[in-house]
């Protein structure tokens, strides 16, 4: 194994005493003072996540917004510059290669963000499908990445700029932003369920950035706190928002995790992957993500099989305990032919049923 | 780190502790999970608890705990039978996380043989024991 590697925050971490653990041969805290406290802190607050695992690739030419027709499932004829589409990049069979998020500066340049533990096979893949005249660059080292996330990120990040932030719409960025000196990207984007920036800085004044945003809050007596890895899946988990190796791999598709309205069979263009998407969802789907509450005392976790009656008919791909619903949800993968939303279902447990509700996602939305 | 280990109480390698109980004459001993172990699970959100009068071996199944990270069993140290469970966990099992060694208590189990209880690690033995496992992390 290589050694793992450390973000440009990483000091900052040991300082704020985080728990680091080795998450895809990346050292990152997976929790400051416990993960169900920094959930709820990030429902009322605002945290701070050191996200610079992510994966950057820009792509770049006369072509490339046709390249990108081709290997995205979603159409990013629809992104206007300086805006952020969210799109499934799949295989020929269907199956999910990963989850991006492009960013359109203009007609020929975009910015797409991977998943970390994907960044080397994302790029092989579309470098090996890339059209004459396009140019790709992995600047993921370039890059740190902080997601600023919770009801008071506009207050906070707005201390630092004079750039009227309110202003800027969900899914839209501003490519130049000066914020502590340094000449970030930010985008009203984020993985938790709350309103939120992400802010894109470059790897050597990341540690300035971050201090400045805490510095900020504190003076303006905004509870500005850090969260690890562990808030971060939690919180995507009550949004009901997919993981790449949980709800989307390879033998996934994206219409099977409930991703069709990001999968354009509208669009002119082919994309890899269209034929068989399009014959999936002509034929039914054999499974479907669903959400489940467990309606008994105890922690639904991945892997859980899901029975109806003596049936075996699923499997949970993301369970945890929900402190902002107080109970245990999971994402489950079900057969839409046998279950429908309310039905109350059996998990096994250490080889004991428990029941399970059938509900529908996310299982937490935020109030406007 | 500094984890509280109790002397009057007797530790596991499994981050047990056990604590010698005399009630009325009858010999039983109080099982719970350690400081540290609690500190390596973190928040604990459920617990199982064993039925009464269930038989333990060393090393038998005794508690399911479960952290928001992990889930995590609970093993007899000893030989003895189940006399009483601390229901108070099923509803506040953060017990666990906030007071390992009083109100988070798990079991009460009576035993037949004092002899194995004296056999588990005394508390700075068992402090040794944390001190190397931290050592090869």
């Amino acid at each position: 194994m290589p050694e793992p590697k450390k973000t440009p925050l990483y000091e900052k971490h040991l300082q704020l005493k985080g728990k680091m653990i080795d998450f895809g041969g990346w050292l990152l805290p997976v929790e400051y003072r416990g993960m169900l406290e920094e959930v709820l802190h990030t429902r009322k607050k605002a945290s701070l996540f050191d996200v610079s695992h992510m994966g950057e690739i820009l792509v770049e030419g006369s072509y490339a917004e046709a390249f990108l027709q081709k290997v995205l499932t979603n159409d990013p004829g629809r992104l206007k510059d300086n805006r952020v589409m969210y799109s499934p990049v799949c295989y020929p069979d269907g199956g999910t290669v990963d989850d991006i998020l492009v960013y359109r500066y203009n007609r020929e340049k975009y910015l797409l963000v991977v998943n970390a533990s994907n960044t080397e096979k994302d790029y092989n893949w579309l470098s090996d499908r890339l059209d004459p005249g396009i140019s790709m660059r992995n600047l993921s080292a370039d890059f740190a990445l902080l997601a600023l996330q919770g009801p008071d990120s506009l207050s906070v990040l707005q201390q630092l700029t004079h750039v009227s932030l309110g202003e800027l719409k969900f899914y839209h960025f501003l490519p130049r932003v000066m914020l502590a000196g340094a000449e970030c990207m930010v985008s009203r984007t984020g993985y938790t369920g709350e309103d939120g920036f992400e802010i894109y800085c470059p790897a050597p004044q990341a540690a300035a950035v971050w201090d400045e945003l805490f510095t900020a809050a504190g003076s303006n007596n905004l509870e500005l706190k850090p969260a690890g890895l562990g808030a971060r899946d939690i919180l995507r988990l009550e949004a009901a928002l997919p993981l790449y190796g949980h709800e989307l791999k390879k033998e996934i598709t994206p219409l099977e995790a409930g991703l069709e309205k990001f999968v354009s069979f509208t669009k002119e263009a082919d994309f890899i992957g269209r034929d068989a998407l399009a014959r999936q969802q002509k034929a039914g789907l054999k499974k479907h993500l669903m959400g489940l509450v467990l309606l008994e005392r105890g922690i639904l976790r991945e892997g859980y099989i899901v029975k109806k009656g003596v049936e075996e008919v699923g499997w949970i791909s993301s369970g945890s305990f929900c402190p902002t619903l107080g109970k245990s949800c999971a994402l489950a993968f079900l057969p839409p032919q046998k279950v429908k939303e309310g039905d109350t279902l059996k998990v096994v447990i250490r080889q004991r049923e428990y029941a399970a509700q059938v509900v529908k996602k996310p299982f937490y939305r935020r109030e406007n | 780190m500094d984890w509280n280990f109790p002397d009057d109480l007797k530790y596991t390698e499994r981050h047990e502790w056990a604590k010698m109980t005399d009630q009325d004459g009858e010999k039983a001993v109080l099982i719970g999970i350690t400081d540290y172990a609690q500190d390596q699970l973190s928040e604990i959100v459920f617990v199982e608890l064993p039925e009464l009068g269930r038989e333990v071996k060393p090393g038998d199944n005794l508690a399911v705990i479960e952290s928001v990270k992990a889930v995590s069993d609970v093993f007899s140290p000893l030989n003895g039978s189940v006399l009483e469970v601390n229901e108070t966990l099923f509803d506040t099992p953060e017990l666990l996380n906030e007071d390992p060694y009083g109100e988070g208590w798990i079991v009460r189990i009576a035993i037949t043989d004092e002899t194995e209880y004296a056999a588990l690690m005394s508390a700075s033995d068992y402090h040794a024991f944390v001190r190397q496992a931290e050592e090869e992390v």
